[in-house]
This record gives structure tokens, sequence and C-alpha cells, in this order.
């Protein structure tokens, strides 16, 4: 009997075309077919590109008012509609795209399902996003290309004929990033991640169900060639991956690099003695959705209180145990490549022989950190206390609830965190939050008691979408009002 | 069933003369009045005589894979066969190395190849009289003078813009992307200007820069009829992607598989049942394609398997036995046109584990 496949097709302006090159991601959906993935050459994303204006125009005949409804309406359709999938008329329920999503990229079925609702939340809040990026000005903006703020008439262009994103595959929820392009009437071509192709096909096509013109989706499972192709010929790309890719991209202004984002949660003088209030907010940063978020912290400072704090957060993170996929307690992910997880375990000894730092967990946890279990490979929650500051393992990111606790004065903090996408500062102190607010280094910086993952709507993330596709142009007139 | 009689008998009388034609260029080039220096040298150190021990193709299998660093380190007149005299020759060099480059002498077999290119092809492939332009590496490559060749053999002339494929390779390595960028584009943008101004009907280049034209013009829109590529990988998404939306559908394609050790190898034309994986076949007897297990090249794969790439070449100007080049292939059965093995889907050796800089020009 001939095998059932099904087939994920690239979509060039929201069209189905197959590919004769293809990706085998194996047995992974719930029917028991095989799940195929066309991939697409990199001529093609380039040659699309030539056509770009076809998706433009598409957006532009639709007010950006009705294309905001849309995305609401297709968090609803993400959430819970059956949703075009595979060639031939196939469609994907919820409960086959959870099971499949959990096959290829290890996380339980818990995760996928907050992933979906962080996916759901970005398009349910899509008018308080828009808005937070736009500080408040009316969607019409994208309809005329100029509102009115007070008294002050304001006139934006778009600086870029279309978005290209090459996503990756750690994470589902990070696809809510790319949303709000197509409110601001911004074509997308995206490339997803090898292991999660699921995702962004899922979202268009609940998009397209919403309303959404088809033309405004580009989506590229491709090659690296293919992924260089697609940033380069987009008028504005996004680019995740590892300190490599921000170097490789790091000459190019009109693409944005994602690389490791090195959260931290920072505990100011102030609060260090009731440390134990916070621990929760520690741990949580560190374990969410299975450490595998860009936004998880991969380290605390601490000013004082060392030996506690690192204790009682090892203890508590020490209890979180691999369990199957199914289980709805599951909170840690296993890896789809055994050998990658393979080379991280061996990775943080080899920087353990280093002195200056102990893998706390160790003593807490019943067996060793890598973990052979339910059919899947799992590195187990690991807090490294790094008595030397300046330890390799200090500053370090790892795809898993990987955590380094450092102590020192919060005078030198500052100095001493780098780049880092998300500081949570609990802290009440105003001369030192002004430090803060004045650092060059924070991405986004969260004040008082909460977690690095915590998210609110207003807020820009990972740089402002908005005015990384738009620009301000100085408009006046004094014979006619503009706005 | 008569079919298929034919091309085995049409097999059969391939291998016979691919087997006589053997013996007579070893005899040629392993005999002191024909032969050349570095060859007869290499007999006496050998311990054997090829002259006398090589009576069919199945025979060359006594020689060991031919190392092409020999190309690089020996002064090539010591490969100059006596019986050639003081006749001036060519001396053509291997596409994208660096350091000392390999070199190949020849007088006449790029024409007898590209001759025997141009015959295959209907008058109306590359329509006769209609005027080329080459989009690739001239410079000291026999594919140059090769190219224009056939543009008079058909009756026309030919236009030339240079691509140094070794200046590209060191942009790659030296992580120099968007110098690579930008001299691909003013390889393009030359070869616009051409098309836009002469009248051209048929071209050589490659397919990354074939796409790249395709980008900013239309290929049937410039006029051209018929375009003949090498140099890369094609798989067959990418030749479709060429046929379908490059060439819009409306050009004749001739993809082949050439260096200037072998001089190339056609593609039959495309069936439906081929779902345009491509298969090339070797300009036998005077170069031999075989597809051989990598770990005992004396081993060839069965039909339809992945191996390695393996080439001979026999003229009276150059004899190269058992070459293992850098391309893995399937290898495929005979057809009628050419009833002998030939080669499918080439791809770079080991291509699946290792990264290779291909494609680049």
């Amino acid at each position: 009997m001939e095998e059932k496949i099904s087939h994920i097709p690239v979509l060039r302006f929201g069209e189905a075309y197959r590919s004769l090159d293809t990706n085998d991601l194996g047995n992974v959906l719930k029917s028991g077919a095989r799940l195929e993935v066309s991939v697409a050459n990199a001529g093609i994303i380039r040659r699309d590109k030539l056509s770009i204006e076809k998706g433009r125009e598409a957006l532009r005949a639709i007010p950006a008012d009705t294309l905001l409804d849309y995305a609401e309406k297709a968090a609803d359709l993400y959430l819970d509609a059956e949703l075009p999938f595979g060639m031939d008329g196939e469609k994907q329920s919820v409960a086959d795209y959870v099971t499949a999503l959990s096959e290829l990229t290890g996380l339980p079925h818990s995760l996928c399902r907050s992933n979906m609702f962080k996916v759901a939340a970005a398009l349910t809040n899509i008018r308080a996003v828009i808005a937070g990026l736009t500080r408040g000005l009316p969607p019409e903006l994208f309809d005329k290309g100029c509102a009115r703020l007070g008294d002050i008439d304001m006139n934006f262009y778009p600086i870029a004929d279309s978005l290209g994103v090459t996503l990756p595959s750690n994470s589902p929820g990070v696809n809510s990033l790319w949303l709000p392009a197509l409110v601001m009437k911004t074509p997308v071509f995206l490339k997803p991640g090898r292991e999660d192709p699921l995702t962004p096909y899922r979202i268009i096509q609940a998009m397209i169900g919403a309303g959404f013109p088809k033309e405004a989706f580009g989506f590229y499972p491709t090659t690296h060639d293919g992924g260089d192709a697609l940033l380069l010929s987009c008028g504005r790309g996004i680019v995740f991956g590892s300190d490599a890719t921000v170097k490789k991209y790091s000459g190019y202004d009109n693409i944005q690099v994602h690389g490791s984002g090195r959260s931290k949660v920072l505990i100011g003088d102030d609060m260090a003695d009731d440390w134990e209030n916070h621990l929760d907010i520690m741990v949580e940063s560190v374990s969410a959705n299975g450490g595998r978020s860009c936004v998880n912290a991969s380290s605390v400072m601490v000013p004082s209180h060392f030996d506690e704090i690192s204790n009682a957060m090892a203890k508590k993170l020490a209890a979180i145990e691999p369990r199957a996929r199914a289980d709805e307690d599951a909170l840690i992910c296993g890896f789809a490549n055994t050998d990658f997880a393979k080379a991280m375990n061996e990775a943080i000894d080899d920087a353990l022989k280093t002195s200056g730092a102990v893998d706390l967990t160790a003593k807490y946890r019943t067996g060793p950190r890598l973990v052979e279990k339910h059919g899947q490979t799992f590195l187990c929650p690991t807090l490294i206390a790094c008595s030397d500051p300046d330890h390799p393992l200090a500053n370090t990111e790892y795809m898993f609830p990987f955590v380094s606790v450092v102590e020192r004065p919060q005078s030198e903090m500052l100095a001493a965190i780098g780049s880092t996408l998300v500081v949570s500062a609990v802290t009440e102190n105003e001369e030192w939050m002004s430090d803060l607010m004045a650092s060059p280094d924070i991405d986004r910086l969260n004040l008082g008691s909460v977690p690095t993952n915590w998210v609110q709507w207003e807020q820009p993330h990972e740089g402002n979408l908005f005015e990384f596709l738009y620009r301000r142009r100085a408009i006046q007139s004094k014979t006619r009002k503009i706005a | 069933m008569t079919q298929t009689m034919d091309i085995t008998s049409a097999v059969d009388a391939a291998k016979e003369e691919l087997d006589r034609y053997t013996r007579e260029m070893v005899q040629w080039h392993f005999s002191s009045e024909t032969g050349s220096p570095y060859w007869l040298d290499w007999a006496k150190e050998a311990g054997w005589n090829p002259a006398e021990k090589v009576k069919a193709f199945e025979d060359l299998m006594r020689f060991e894979n031919f190392d092409d660093e020999v190309l690089r380190d020996t002064d090539p007149a010591r490969f100059i066969p006596a019986a050639f005299g003081d006749r001036p020759y060519n001396i053509f060099e291997t596409g994208g190395t660096t350091g000392m480059p390999k070199q190949r002498i020849g007088w006449e077999d790029y024409k007898v190849d590209y001759s025997e290119f141009s015959d295959y092809y209907s008058d109306d492939f590359f329509p006769k009289g209609e005027n080329w332009l080459m989009v690739g590496p001239t410079g000291p490559r026999r594919l140059r003078l090769a190219i224009e060749h056939l543009a008079n053999r058909r009756g026309g002339a030919c236009y030339f813009i240079d691509l140094d494929p070794r200046w590209v390779k060191r942009l790659i390595r030296d992580g120099e992307y968007d110098m690579a960028r930008k001299y691909k584009e003013h390889v393009v943008e030359q070869a616009i200007t051409i098309m836009k101004g002469r009248k051209i009907g048929c071209m050589f280049t490659t397919p990354t820069i074939l796409e790249s034209l395709a980008e900013r013009i239309s290929i049937p829109g410039a006029g051209i009829k018929g375009v003949f590529v090498g140099g890369t990988t094609m798989t067959p998404q990418y030749v479709r992607f060429l046929t379908e939306e490059v060439l819009e559908g409306k050009v004749n394609f001739a993809p082949t598989y050439g260096n200037t050790l072998m001089g190339l190898a056609i593609s039959r034309p495309l069936s439906v049942e081929d779902n345009y994986s491509l298969t090339y076949y070797a300009p036998q007897p005077r170069a031999i394609l075989r597809i051989v297990n990598p770990k005992d090249s004396t081993q060839g794969v069965g039909y339809d398997e992945y191996g390695r790439v393996e080439l001979t070449t026999m003229t009276k100007e150059f004899f190269m036995p058992r070459f293992l080049e850098r391309d893995e292939a399937i290898r495929r059965q005979p057809c009628e046109r050419f009833p002998w093995d030939g080669v499918g889907d080439v791809r770079p050796f080991e291509s699946t584990t290792k990264k290779v800089i291909e494609g680049v020009y």
C-alpha cells in the first residue's frame, strides 16, 4: 500500500507551489501520514520579489481598520478552526497541529498550546499592539499616510516594500513578531524554521481565512541561500540566529538580527533582603516556555545573599522533571536533535572544569542533566552558581532552562550586563531605575517584581516594527489641512 | 521489445568500439614514436607496459586514479605527444583553482567536441546564423575558444563578457559576500548592455548568471532563442525553475556537464517521466564517465544509484585515465541516441555532508 504523505507547499503570493526539492520531516502527523515540505530554490524568492506590488496593492485596497478586524478574527481561526493544510484540500485541526508541532519541536503539548495562545493574543490585541508601536496614532495612518496627533500633522511613508523574516524553530510564539506588518500594509515573505513550518503556515491560513488577501503572503521553506535571498531582496529583513548570524548580517542596515537574548534578572540592594518574595519570578524567568525563548533569563545578578538565592532557585528548578509530551504538567521540552542536546551538555561540563562555577542543581535533582525518557532526550533545568562573576558560564545562553547566578555590587551590574534583550530589575530605587532607563544595553526593561517573559501588548518587542517599516517625513502646508 | 533489442545491440556496438578505441589510444600514448614524455616516463616506472596489457577499456582499471595535481606540478610541455612535433599548442586552465592552475594542452580537441555538440542540435534549436553571447569564464579557458567555434560553426559571431571564477571564489572564501554580489551585478550589467545593443540569438552562460539576467530583462523578450548552460549543480527543481520561469517556457535549453579535462557531456531531452531530472552522456569514446563506488573506484555502482564520477579522457592530444571528479551522480541507463551509461543529477561529491563553495558564478 502506498504511504500517505501530507505535503506543505511553498506559498507564492498565497498560491500553493509544490517544489521538486523537498524536506522529509518524518511520520509526525496524527493521521500517521508522513510530512513533507516543499523547498523553494533561492531564485524563486528573488523572482517573486520582483512582483511584490501585487501584494502591496492587495493590502492597499483594504482599510487598515478592516485589516485590524481581520487580525482579531484570525486569532479565533488560528486557535479553533480546521484550516487548509497540504495540497489536496486537506484540513488541519488544532489537535493535529499540536501533535505534529510537539513531534517536530520537542515542545510538550502544554507548551505548544501556551505558544498558540501567545500568537492568538498578539492577534486579539492587535489594536493595542499597533497603538503601542505608533504611539497612539490612528490606524487610518496606514490608509492615508498621515495622521494628526494633538496639533501636529504627521506624515509617515513606508520605507520597505516587504518584510522578509527567517524564523527559528525553537518557539512558535516568535511568530507574533511579524503579524503587525500586515496591518501596516507590508507584505511578508517568511522562511520557516526547519522544524516548524507548521506555525507560520497555519497563521497564514488563519489570516487568509479571516479576510487578509492571499497575495500578501509568501511562505518559503528554503535553504540557507534562499534565506539570504529573502533577507537581501526584501525591503526590510528580520533574522533570528546565533552570534554568528548576528555577525554575518551586521553590515546590513535593512536587516534586524535577533541573536541570543541573554536576558537577565537584576536584584537591587533595596530588595535583596526580601529575595524570597521574588524567588518565583526568578524561577519563572528561567523556566517559562521550557527555557526556549530569548526572553528567558540566562543570568540572575544579586548584590548579596548569593548562596541562599542560588540554592533556593536550584531546588525549585531541579524539581521540574521531564514528562511525556501529552502530560498536562510537562514544563520542559525534549530535543528533536539528540546530538545537539549532547553537545550542549558536554559544553557545559567542559566549561565547569574552569574553577569558579558549580552546577548547584546537580545536588537537588535525582539523576544527570541529560536524560533519555518518554522516548525523548531532555536537558534538565540547570543552575550554575558562579563565585567568579567572569566565569565563561556567567553570561551564556542555552535552549533549555539554564541560568547562572552571579554576585555583583549593584553599582557594577549595569557595566557588566552587556547586550541584553530583557532586564527585569527588581528594585524601587528611583536613582537606579533612572540609570537602568538610560542604559543602551537593554532592549526591554521590566521594572519591579515581574518575570522577564512578561508581555504588555502596548510595548514594542525587539525593536519597534513600525519604525523599522515606516519613516516620518516633515510635512507642512499653508493652504490646506493635511490630516 | 524491438526498441530494447535495438538499444542492446547499439550498447554492445558502442562497447566494442570503446574497446577498440582504447587500444588505439593506449598504443598511441605509450609508443615512443607518438607518445608524450610524461606517459612514456610513467610507463618506465610503473613496471608494466600499457601498450601490451590494455586490450579493452576494462584493462584501464590497472591504472591508479589519475592525480590531477600532476597537471599543476608538471610543465605542460611534457604532455606533448611526439606525433605533434613542434606544432604550436593552446594551454588551457581549469576553472576556479587558486595557486598554480591545473593546465591541459590541446590543438583541435575543443573543435571536435564542440562541432559534435553543434551537430547534435537541430538548425532551429540554436538558429543558424544568429550571433552568440558568452557570459562566463573566458581568459585561459578552453570554453572561450570552444563557444566561439560553436558560434562560427553555426554561422554566427560571438560576443564575450568575462567572469573570473577565481576572484568570485576568493571573495566567498573571505566572506566578502557583498563584493561578490557587486561583481555579479557588474557582469550582468555588461551582458544586458550587449543584449540590448546588439542582435543576439543564442547564449552560453552559467545558471546563476542566467537567473540574474532574467531578474533584469525577459530572456525571450531580448530575442534569445537558445541557451546553453553549464557549470554548476542543477537539481530537478532548479531545472524546472529555469525552464518554466527564467526562460518563460519559450527558449530552447541545453544543460551540459563538462570541464576543461572532459569536454562536454550533452543532456538528453527531458521527458515527462524525467520530472526535470537531467541525464548527461559523455562524448564517448573520447571521454568516458563512470559512476563508481567511492571506496573502491574500480567498482561501478548499480543503475539508479549514486556514486562518485570518474572521468577518463583519451584523444590523440591528451590521455587521462580514471580521474575522480569532485562530483557525485546517479548512474543512468544508456539511451538510443547515446548507447552508453549516462550520469544523472550531478552534485558536488559528499555535498550532503560537507559544505562546498559552488554555484557562485
